[in-house]
């Protein structure tokens, strides 16, 4: 009985100490969704900005740029996942790992061929764990991502893009590389994690490019604006002038928007990240509450039993002494 | 008086916005003023280039701006710089310190880029590079 009774006494006190870490877990975790948003919030004039400049210049420019059209017969396509570096966050990570499956099951059977670029340590280690190949990947940033970080993963994924321009596609599967020698892709797509709400983080998948322009006018700035703004914009498209010329304008414009969505996919993955780690690690830390109750519950009655015991035991004792005493 | 309405904003945040009176930024075609009532116009900045806003108090506003775009509607100019700093808070050491480390790495387009914004960055800090 007394083993019994320390052995509870043990594991209270480790459940004490796990929750301990859990709950810091949770306000670290509060702390920096508060700090995701902001930085949310913060990138999204700079967003609105080139959303808006691109859409005054698909509108001036022929729209023949390799970055907006359509290629014939696709064949290999770069998906981009968004996962976190470390674990303690609940379903995140499953969730935006099963949408890639998804998509990844789509593209072949569409006859494309996905290559992965992935983002995060947690992501490295489910595709490495199951020996799938993974084309390049990028950690250490999921939680606070810079636009240096987003610069670096828009550069190779743009890099394969173009390079991806003058592969034969008609050679079968897989395709082989054209002039440049370089096997490049078709398409891009992304996988991340869109913060919804505190309570709702939902994992999304969307294709980069070849951008289509309507997407441009998915956000509506415009309209916003104009609705905002008032009675100065009469609903006629202005007339710009461009420096250098429209085409070039774009050239240097649509890299940079790509990476701007990337940045701002990063941004969000990192909000919803601490988001579900902050939910997983409540739930963790009311776990471990309830079982320490519990067992305290069983360590008490385990005392209780013990001294009933030794009372009895007393007593009995006593009652031999003075029932032998009372034979003599 | 007429005035625009100037909106600064860079990658990670919105660095500045108000009134002024007049632009001057360099785009990769040349110098451009902007005075209140110009011809809606994109320009690219020129990479290394200072953006300088006059202030409706009549200050001038110097900023070095890396990556940048101007676009001026009859709204308003908007200034849209992957990064910017605005003269006051540039480290004139950090950037000399940068400037330097970038010239000893010799040639590859990375250490270039990284030189002219160091130079944008002592140009807008108005030191001479």
């Amino acid at each position: 009985m007394a083993g019994s009774l320390r052995a509870l006494r043990r594991r209270i006190r480790s459940t004490q100490s796990t929750k301990k870490i859990f709950s810091a877990q949770e306000l670290i975790a509060g702390a920096r969704i508060v700090r995701a948003q902001a930085r949310v919030e913060a990138s999204k004039p700079y967003a609105r900005e080139i959303t808006r400049v691109l859409s005054a210049l698909a509108s001036s420019a022929s729209l023949d740029h390799p970055l907006l059209t359509e290629r014939q017969n696709p064949q290999r396509a770069a998906v981009l996942v968004i996962t976190s570096d470390r674990g303690f966050a609940g379903s995140y990570n499953v969730n935006v790992l099963r949408r890639t499956e998804e998509l990844l099951s789509l593209l072949r059977q569409e006859g494309k061929q996905p290559l992965l670029y992935v983002v995060g340590r947690k992501g490295e280690t489910y595709y490495s764990f199951r020996n799938r190949e993974v084309t390049a990947t990028f950690t250490g940033f999921s939680e606070q991502p810079n636009y240096t970080d987003a610069q670096e993963v828009g550069r190779q994924l743009i890099d394969a893009f173009t390079a991806g321009e003058d592969d034969d596609r008609e050679a079968g599967a897989g395709g082989s590389a054209g002039r440049d020698g370089i096997l490049g892709v078709d398409e891009l797509h992304i996988v991340y994690t869109e913060f919804r709400s505190l309570l709702a983080q939902v994992p999304v998948a969307k294709r980069m490019a070849p951008l289509e322009v309507e997407e441009v006018d998915e956000f509506d700035y415009e309209r916003e604006e104009r609705a905002a703004g008032g009675a100065g914009d009469s609903g006629i498209p202005t007339s710009y002038e461009f420096e250098p010329s429209a085409e070039g304008l774009l050239d240097a414009l649509l890299p940079k928007y790509i990476t701007t969505r990337i940045y701002a996919a990063m941004l969000e993955s990192a909000a919803s990240e601490s988001a579900s780690r902050r939910r997983a690690m409540k739930s963790a830390s009311d776990n471990a509450e309830e079982l320490a109750k519990n067992l305290s519950r069983q360590a008490n009655q385990a005392r209780q039993a013990e001294i009933t015991q030794e009372i009895s035991e007393i007593v009995g004792g006593a009652d031999a002494l003075v029932s032998s005493g009372a034979n003599d | 008086m007429a005035t625009l309405q100037v909106e600064l904003v860079a990658v990670e945040r919105k660095i500045w916005s108000g009134e002024a009176t007049r632009v001057i930024a360099r785009t990769t075609e040349g110098e451009l003023g902007v005075l209140p009532g110009h011809t809606p116009l994109l320009g690219q900045l020129a990479d290394g280039g200072v953006v300088t806003i006059r202030t409706e108090a009549g200050d001038d506003l110097v900023v070095a701006a890396h990556g940048g775009f101007l676009s001026v509607t009859e709204q308003g100019v908007s200034i849209l710089a992957e990064t910017a700093e605005i003269s006051s808070e540039i480290d004139v050491e950090r950037a000399r310190e940068a400037l330097r480390r970038a010239e000893n790495e010799g040639d590859t387009p990375e250490a270039q880029a990284a030189a002219r914004r160091a130079q944008s960055r002592l140009r807008a800090a108005g030191d001479s590079a």
